[in-house]
């Protein structure tokens, strides 16, 4: 039975562009070779952090949203986060049927448009 | 010299209409999921300290106060949202 899962992490602001995309690369790379089907692969941004890790106040955030039955994927994906020094945090959620339609239409951009 | 007496006596009579009949906005905007990756949505749930507004003032249902914390507090792991604030 598939389950969705939704990853999202953030990249460290003192690496270059090119140095950030690479590593949302690598972990692109990893789904793709496990054969992953991935749903919404989409970048949020610079954003401000409400309070510094690691004495960083800012970072690109990605979001990864897949869709996997291997159990113990999600784990090895955890692992792969967390030695990568240039990741400072991650989350990986389960998604339940209501997110599933809710980034379905945050996907169609219908959140934009009206700033809740 | 009784009557004025009663009157200082008698509480005054709480006007019900100004307290407003709390309502579950999730349940009346047909809200299904709280998403944590929306920092502005969530502060309106959140005090000027940080912490998690409860139910008596947001007026919210138990199964959606529940949905809220959880996503208050996945945005505060992203640091989307502040643990403490130094008000004072």
């Amino acid at each position: 039975m598939n389950k969705n899962y939704e990853t999202v992490f953030i990249v460290n602001p003192v690496l270059s562009e090119k140095q950030v995309e690479d590593t949302v690369k690598k972990y692109k790379k990893i789904l793709d070779k496990n054969k992953i089907k991935t749903i919404c692969d989409e970048s949020l941004g610079f954003k401000e952090l409400a309070y510094s890790i690691n004495n960083k106040n800012s970072g690109f955030f990605h979001l990864f949203q897949y869709e996997t039955e291997k159990i113990d994927f999600v784990k090895n994906l955890e692992t792969e986060l967390k030695r990568d020094r240039s990741i400072l945090r991650y989350i990986s959620v389960s998604l339940c049927k209501d997110a599933l339609e809710y980034n379905a239409r945050r996907a169609k951009g219908e959140f934009n448009k009206k700033k809740k | 010299m009784r009557s004025q007496f009663n009157s200082a006596l008698q509480n005054e009579s709480i006007d019900r209409s100004s307290k407003k009949k709390k309502f579950c906005r999730f349940k009346k905007s047909g809200i299904k999921y709280i998403d944590y990756k929306d920092p502005s949505f969530l502060k309106q749930f959140i005090n000027d300290q940080g912490k998690i507004l409860p139910r008596r003032i947001t007026g919210t249902s138990s199964k959606y106060q529940k949905k809220v914390a959880q996503a208050v507090k996945r945005a505060r792991h992203l640091a989307l949202l502040p643990y403490t604030t130094d008000t004072n």
